[in-house]
């Protein structure tokens, strides 16, 4: 290794010092060496030593963590091209569509976001941080596999600009970047991220039942028909056993959706990992889990369309429920900081989710609009939970004076 | 562990839940070495919070042990003496003419100032202490500095364990002191009008040197770090509410007070623990308040690029070896220095962190799997400094009734009300010293939180 360090800290830097030729771009060449190296910082002040842990490795763990929701998306877009167009191919061919459709999404937003990021950087003189790598993996997953990529690429550069940068960056934003990047294409384009664009291929090849809506869309139409319409039975017989939808392949993700939030086994994983590291928060998650199930139960309970009337644990294997709770809901940053607070915020992430999923059809991923409403609403959760504590403290003062 | 009762008052067990141990190799053998001579000594103005000095002496003067070399200029009653009788060698300033120590070369005279130790009133022995320099052993809470004579407080602490990193056993090191043990309590007992409180380790056997002590309230506390510091206790036993004073001391300070009121003289002599991975025999010394570090490690260290702390690795000062023992330290703790560049994949982020180098709370390294292993960590960072983005970690190392994210803060944007509510007034530095330890975006936690409460104290004078 010290063959490296000499040459990356000997030979390239110099270049980039105050002074040299390449001053300005000194961001960039500092990324590289803390990636390569963690810096020789030591203690200066309090305590002398410090925990293992740093931003980058925190960060690590997440996109470990979503690495099967990434896999399995590969796959499953091109799983259900060659099925929706009524060919068989093998697994690999499979994978090689998939990547051949995603991977460029990947791209595009790493390019995108870390462009803008390098720009603020070298702006305001201060160090590449590694909030986005994680919101550069969740962006493409949270896209519809068709998307264009100057979409991405332009919904990254205002998320991140809008969402992050203008607030002063990493751990200063409001609003969850991936979930900012994917409203602002909702609201901007509306119609390149819903309807039939869930499918990945030309719509003219596709066979019968294979239209490119999603879920979401397919018990959108459902919506104000009423219950048991026998019309709708074009619709909710979808999701019988044995169907396109059902628990079983919703759960599984082998259904159209945005590419990483289908499955919810690949989810599970992802939570799994986020768990046991403490990285992601298991009172967002837990919670998350039951504000959506109690929604869903009280829709189930008072149905008045087919919607409404879906069983709670399906309704929950749908749509990006499983990715939003276990992924974005959980961002430290837009989250209630507080452990009760964390509670509060999962729990309505959830329940809001589910209710305008089903009660506005017009945007039927509520989960995105559900996460960002109760971002803006986490500083004022934490600020009642904050206020409990300070009571507490008021009254013993008061029981002291008394 | 179970109620345990000691003496005619009730005793309390309190578990400390919220924490962390962090296990370092270095630990001190239970055995007590005399120390080399030390060929200077110094007393810090920088170790008293607040204070500025008002020197009373010059170089070149002859002092007795326990004679005054500088008062507080805020209250010219405090006065802070010399441990050891000789010359003032030297006093040293640092910028803006700063006095950062008062040097003294001990002379074989072992000659002490002796003092009228009156133990009939409170102002007598207030009287006493202050002369002495033994008052600035005495310390309160909120604010965590030098006792205002002019308070009667609440109730006074006194911590008898250490559960820092290596911390030295305490009940070892006060064996065969009872007798002044006792002492110093009886003086403590007089100037406070509420309870003196023995705060003890729950372990058994670890009250043993403080029986001695009459009427007090023993508490017992279990649990990991920081279940010795004096502002978890205090809160568990009795939350400190704005105007609260509540004093403290430390089991050391308590001897020397009780030496001036047997002997009428001033004898700083410490029992200090010499530890860290760096030291070749980790063991106990005696020496005295001031000491210069060489005369303890000396020949005992490692060769190379060491960090050497007069205290211990959460709260202790970096003194080097030519540095002196600090006012109120008994821990003496050497470290390898971390400032090599660390290779990402075999020693830095994306290692597989199977090193002693390399200890991590998060399970994001495998320190879980081996919850008994000794680290050998070293001073380096291991990151760089980000804006707060993780939440949660601190809550598990903070004992407190407090939300620590939100106080941090508001001390950042200096706001008194804010911090205030928030439940400054309970804390110290110290107390976040583990939020600062396991903080990913390494921010110097205790470095603003000591600025926040010497903001407070000025907007409060």
């Amino acid at each position: 290794m010290k063959f490296l360090e000499n040459l990356v800290l000997k030979k390239i830097r110099p270049n980039f010092e105050a002074g040299a030729k390449l001053e300005k771009l000194y961001p960039m060449y500092d990324a590289l060496e803390t990636f390569m190296f963690t810096p020789n910082h030591t203690t200066v002040n309090g305590s002398h030593i410090r925990d293992g842990i740093d931003l980058k490795r925190t960060m690590m763990m997440v996109i470990l963590a979503l690495v099967p929701c990434l896999l399995f998306g590969i796959w499953n877009v091109g799983d259900l091209h060659y099925n929706a167009i009524d060919e068989t191919v093998d697994f690999w061919d499979k994978v090689i569509y998939g990547s051949w459709k995603v991977l460029p999404i990947v791209l595009v937003s790493y390019a995108a976001g870390l462009g803008v990021e390098f720009i603020f950087c070298i702006i305001k003189k201060h160090a590449i941080q590694e909030g986005f790598l994680v919101s550069g993996m969740l962006i493409p997953l949270c896209m519809p596999p068709d998307i264009s990529l100057w979409m991405v690429a332009l919904a990254t550069i205002f998320a991140v600009l809008i969402g992050k940068e203008v607030f002063g960056g990493t751990g200063m934003n409001i609003l969850n970047i991936a979930l900012t990047a994917r409203a602002f294409i909702f609201f901007a384009y509306p119609k390149d991220i819903s309807g039939f664009v869930w499918l990945s291929g030309e719509k003219e090849q596709f066979v019968d039942g294979y239209s490119g809506a999603s879920a979401m869309g397919e018990l959108a139409n459902t919506v104000g028909q009423g219950l048991n319409n026998p019309e709708m039975t074009q619709y909710t017989k979808l999701f019988q056993d044995g169907q396109m939808y059902d628990l079983y392949h919703s759960f599984m993700g082998f259904i159209p959706g945005s590419i990483g939030e289908t499955s919810v086994v690949a989810c599970l994983i992802g939570a799994a990992i986020l768990l046991f590291t403490g990285i992601g928060s298991w009172r967002i998650m837990l919670s998350f889990f039951f504000g959506g199930l109690a929604m869903a139960g009280i829709f189930n309970a008072f149905a008045a369309n087919e919607f409404m009337a879906l069983e709670p644990f399906h309704q929950l294997a749908l749509g990006g429920f499983a990715f939003g709770g276990i992924f974005m809901a959980t961002d430290p940053v837009t989250a209630a900081q507080t452990n009760t607070g964390k509670i509060i915020y999962g729990f309505l992430c959830g329940f809001f989710g589910i209710m305008i999923r089903v009660f506005n059809p017009a945007y039927p991923e509520g989960i995105m609009l559900a996460i960002l409403f109760m971002n803006v609403m986490a500083p004022t959760i934490d600020h009642y939970v904050v206020q409990s504590n300070v009571k507490r403290r008021m009254k013993r003062l008061k029981v002291k004076t008394a | 562990m179970p109620r345990k009762t000691a003496g005619p008052m009730k005793s309390n067990t309190f578990k400390i839940k919220k924490g962390l141990d962090i296990k370092l190799m270095g630990e001190a053998d239970k055995v007590v070495a005399e120390s080399n001579h030390s060929s200077v000594f110094a007393i810090k103005p920088t170790d008293f919070v607040g204070v500025i000095p008002k020197m009373m002496v010059k170089a070149g003067e002859e002092v007795k042990a326990g004679q005054a070399l500088f008062y507080s200029k805020t209250d010219e009653r405090v006065k802070f003496s010399s441990p050891v009788s000789g010359e003032i060698a030297e006093i040293v300033r640092g910028e803006k003419r700063k006095i950062l120590e008062v040097r003294i070369i001990p002379d074989a005279s072992n000659s002490f100032a002796n003092f009228n130790a009156d133990t009939n009133s409170v102002d007598g022995i207030k009287k006493a202490l202050l002369e002495s320099g033994c008052w600035p052993f005495i310390r309160q809470r909120p604010y965590g500095v030098i006792a205002n004579p002019d308070h009667t407080p609440k109730s006074i602490h006194v911590s008898c364990f250490d559960s820092n990193p290596l911390g030295p056993d305490v009940n070892f090191v006060m064996r065969g002191q009872e007798e002044a043990f006792k002492k110093g309590i009886e003086i403590l007992k007089k100037m406070t009008s509420g309870a003196v409180h023995l705060n003890m380790s729950a372990e058994p056997g670890a009250e043993k040197s403080f029986e001695s002590a009459e009427g007090v309230q023993n508490n017992y506390f279990s649990g990991p770090h920081p279940a010795s510091n004096i502002g978890v206790q205090i809160n568990k036993i009795e939350p400190i509410n704005k105007g609260d004073i509540i004093w403290y001391c430390y089991p050391q300070e308590v001897v020397t007070i009780g030496k001036l009121f047997s002997s009428g003289q001033v004898d700083m002599t410490r029992i200090v623990a010499l530890t860290g991975s760096r030291v070749k025999n980790p063991k106990y010394f005696k020496t005295t308040v001031g000491a210069q570090i060489k005369a303890l490690t000396d020949a005992n260290i490692e060769e190379g690029d060491n960090r050497v702390i007069s205290g211990n690795v959460l709260t202790g000062q970096n003194t080097g070896t030519d540095g002196f023992l600090g006012f109120y330290d008994s821990q003496i703790t050497v470290l390898p220095e971390g400032n090599q560049h660390k290779f990402f994949l075999t020693d830095g982020w994306l290692s597989p962190g199977l090193s002693k180098k390399r200890f991590s709370m998060s399970k994001a390294y495998p320190s879980w799997l081996f919850p008994n292993k000794k680290y050998d960590l070293d001073t380096n960072i291991n990151g760089e400094e980000r804006a707060f983005v993780v939440t949660g970690q601190m809550e598990k190392v903070f004992p407190f009734d407090i939300y620590p994210m939100h106080l941090i803060k508001s001390i950042m944007y200096n706001d008194i009300d804010e911090m205030e509510k928030l439940g400054i007034y309970e804390v110290d530095a110290e107390d976040f010293a583990l939020c600062e330890v396991v903080c990913t975006s390494k921010i110097n936690i205790q470095e603003i939180v000591r600025n926040g409460l010497e903001n407070l104290r000025a907007e409060m004078a």
